[in-house]
């Protein structure tokens, strides 16, 4: 393949990663416990959040490959994986280094989420928030085509369907159906398990 | 600490034959075997704790309180034998927040036992929130483990609770006085009161329409109205409840029914706790039961979707009851909650409260058929004969 | 052996996933919590079963061996 026909893909692998890194945002975030698109079962939504983001994961595979193999310009297999690795474009190519850490630390923290506890699952998947607005920004400040019209009416999209799910999720889901334990049901380790000093009196309450 | 030794070599199987011979069942609600548990937190390691439940969260009960302000020692040599036998490294009394007194009073005694170098494992108090749920076996261990006092969903209770990598053996605070005068006289004298089935004596809280409300010590399988009758009653109770908030009515045809797990439950009442509240004839049993519920429900954990909402609901429907505000879908709806709710939360504090709402409905059922047609009786609107900690309004 | 679907009540978010793909055995009450169906599981059920345990967002439902005598 020549160098031409590498840059093309790569530049075409990293929009439809962009599509579809938005695609699933849009489904995390209005995947919640009450809501329901209409005649779509609730796990119908679950499964197709995990299945784009595979694919998702599958151009950004094509994406970086192309773009190491493409000769034209220097990136080097390292700087996939770690930012500032790349004498060319250094920051926005860093960006899209982590970028991908990001993402494939949700991916695997999702594969081995049976052997980790519910809390540091969440906090991992949290990192995606993280991961969107930054390979955003590297289609941006790299992109070859980031000046052409249709990609930035397509950013822009991107942006306005994130942002509405965002607010939605932020504002319209119904919290009042979760339960939350008591506030008082929590106490700082420090003040729990006292020694009785001989003669010292009761120890100090909470 | 004396023991008898009986024919065993050394006094640690001397005291575990002796606990499995007693048939010595746990006094805090759960009615377990003492020798069972004692066996399962010995065969999962040493270097963990014996926890003293003294938290006493039923409202009705006082017996904890009584026993750790007259006979702290009782308790926590209790506690030392049991820690001897498991190989723990540490004893935790778990007094709640705000009860100064009875942590003074344990305070005193671990100071005594101190000073005389009684004690052979480490005695400390620990105070958990003052809250109804934090006595909850599960619960009181998470809470010395992570600070958060909520019950664990423990599907299989073949494994011990633990405290960090250790276990940790929980036991009422009379549940180990029995053990100390176990340890002391035997399994025979345990086993001369009492009843074959649920042999020994147990600690009774009575309360409510009674002159002289207290506690007092029966023998297992008393009747009921024996035990209610120490307290010499004002009048006629209209009914007993047996058993803490969590436990059921009992009517006055079953007053001679002796105070045992398998005999109350032949009636559909529950041993429980040890508690015995009398309901004078002019209070109204299903308002009595209405606040009860609604205490039960802000009592809940929080953490599992069919009390949180399953209690209150039905705390809503026994008020509307209880005022003979009853809409045509109460009945069934109620019905229907209670089958629903019962046996889906981690713990069992949602299936107490069912099982008190589900006996008023059958010993008050003249006054339920009254209140449904629109017919309260005149008590209903009487303040509340019953104690809580705060408040309830219906 | 027969498995028995278990669901722990205090991960367990109303979701109501395991109720849409196993409906023969879990149904959800009026709050959008599960009710699990008491009885053994029938085998040919298992697969959506499984289906349904990956699917939890909450991971609250498993399978466990049924214990129960028969």
């Amino acid at each position: 393949m020549s160098s031409t026909t590498f840059w093309y893909i790569t530049r075409a692998s990293g929009i439809v990663t962009l599509i579809l890194l938005t695609v699933t945002m849009v489904l995390g975030l209005i995947t919640t416990s009450r809501s329901r698109a209409r005649g779509w079962p609730g796990f119908a939504q679950q499964e197709l959040h995990r299945r784009i983001s595979m694919l998702s994961m599958v151009f950004l595979a094509i994406h970086v490959v192309t773009s190491v193999l493409d000769t034209y310009v220097h990136i080097g297999w390292l700087a996939i994986v770690v930012p500032f690795a790349s004498p060319y474009g250094r920051f926005w190519v860093a960006l899209g280094a982590v970028a991908l850490d990001l993402m494939v630390a949700v991916f695997v923290s999702s594969i081995l989420r049976s052997h980790m506890k519910p809390g540091t699952w969440r906090g991992i998947h949290w990192l995606a928030y993280g991961c969107w607005p930054i390979a955003l920004a590297h289609t941006f400040g790299l992109g070859t085509d980031s000046g052409e019209h249709w990609v930035i009416a397509l950013g822009a999209l991107c942006v306005l369907f994130v942002g509405i799910a965002l607010l939605w999720r932020l504002f319209a889901t119904a919290r009042q159906f979760s339960p939350r334990p008591p506030v008082d049901a929590h106490i700082p380790p420090s003040n729990r398990l006292v020694s009785t000093p001989v003669g010292r009196g009761i120890p100090r309450d909470r | 600490m004396t023991i008898s030794l009986g024919n065993e070599r050394s006094w640690q199987r001397a005291l575990a034959s002796s606990l499995e011979r007693s048939g010595l069942a746990g006094r805090g609600g759960g009615g377990f075997p003492a020798s069972i548990k004692l066996a399962l937190a010995s065969a999962h390691g040493s270097g963990g704790t014996v926890v003293v439940n003294g938290m006493e969260g039923e409202p009705a009960s006082d017996k904890d309180k009584v026993l750790l302000t007259q006979a702290p020692h009782l308790v926590l040599d209790g506690a030392q034998f049991l820690a001897a036998m498991c190989r723990s490294s540490q004893i935790v009394v778990c007094i709640p927040v705000g009860r100064d007194g009875v942590a003074a009073s344990v305070n005193h005694a671990i100071s005594e036992r101190l000073r005389h170098r009684h004690s052979m494992v480490d005695e400390m108090i620990a105070r958990p929130p003052d809250r109804f749920i934090a006595g909850e076996e599960s619960a009181l261990v998470n809470w010395i483990d992570n600070g958060q006092a909520l019950p664990v969903f423990r599907p299989d209770k073949g494994t011990p609770l633990r405290i960090g990598r250790r276990p940790a053996l929980v036991h009422n605070t009379e549940t180990l006085a029995h053990v100390a005068l176990i340890a002391r006289h035997g399994a025979d004298r345990f086993l001369a009161r009492g009843m074959v089935d649920d042999p020994g004596t147990c600690l009774v809280t009575i309360s409510g329409a009674v002159n002289q409300p207290g506690v007092v010590e029966v023998d297992r399988g008393t009747p009921l109205w024996e035990i209610a009758m120490c307290s010499s009653p004002l009048n006629s109770p209209q009914a007993l409840l047996a058993g803490g908030y969590g436990g059921a009515w009992v009517a006055p045809k079953h007053f001679s029914t002796p105070y045992a797990s398998q005999q109350l439950r032949a009636i559909g009442a529950t041993a429980g706790v040890g508690v015995i509240v009398a309901l004078g004839p002019s209070a109204c049993g299903i308002a009595e039961t209405a606040r009860i519920t609604r205490y039960l429900a802000q009592q809940s954990a929080g953490q599992c979707g069919p009390c949180v909402f399953g209690l209150p609901a039905i705390a809503d429907d026994m008020a509307r009851l209880a005022h003979g505000r009853v809409d045509p879908g109460l009945p069934a709806r109620l019905q229907r909650r209670l089958n629903e709710v019962s046996g889906r939360g981690a713990c069992r504090h949602p299936d107490g409260a069912i099982g008190l709402v589900r006996s008023c409905l059958q010993v008050f059922a003249q006054d339920v058929a009254a209140h449904t047609r629109g017919e309260p009786c005149v008590h209903a609107r009487k303040p509340t004969t019953m104690r809580f900690p705060r408040p309830i309004t219906l | 052996m027969t498995m028995r679907i278990t669901i722990d009540p205090v991960s367990c978010d109303a979701f109501g996933y395991c109720a849409e793909i196993l409906p023969e055995v879990i149904t959800l009450d009026e709050w959008g919590y599960p009710i699990v169906d008491q009885r053994p599981l029938p085998p040919r059920l298992l697969e959506l079963a499984k289906r349904a345990v990956r699917d939890c967002p909450r991971r609250a439902i498993s399978l466990v061996r049924d214990s129960r005598a028969l």
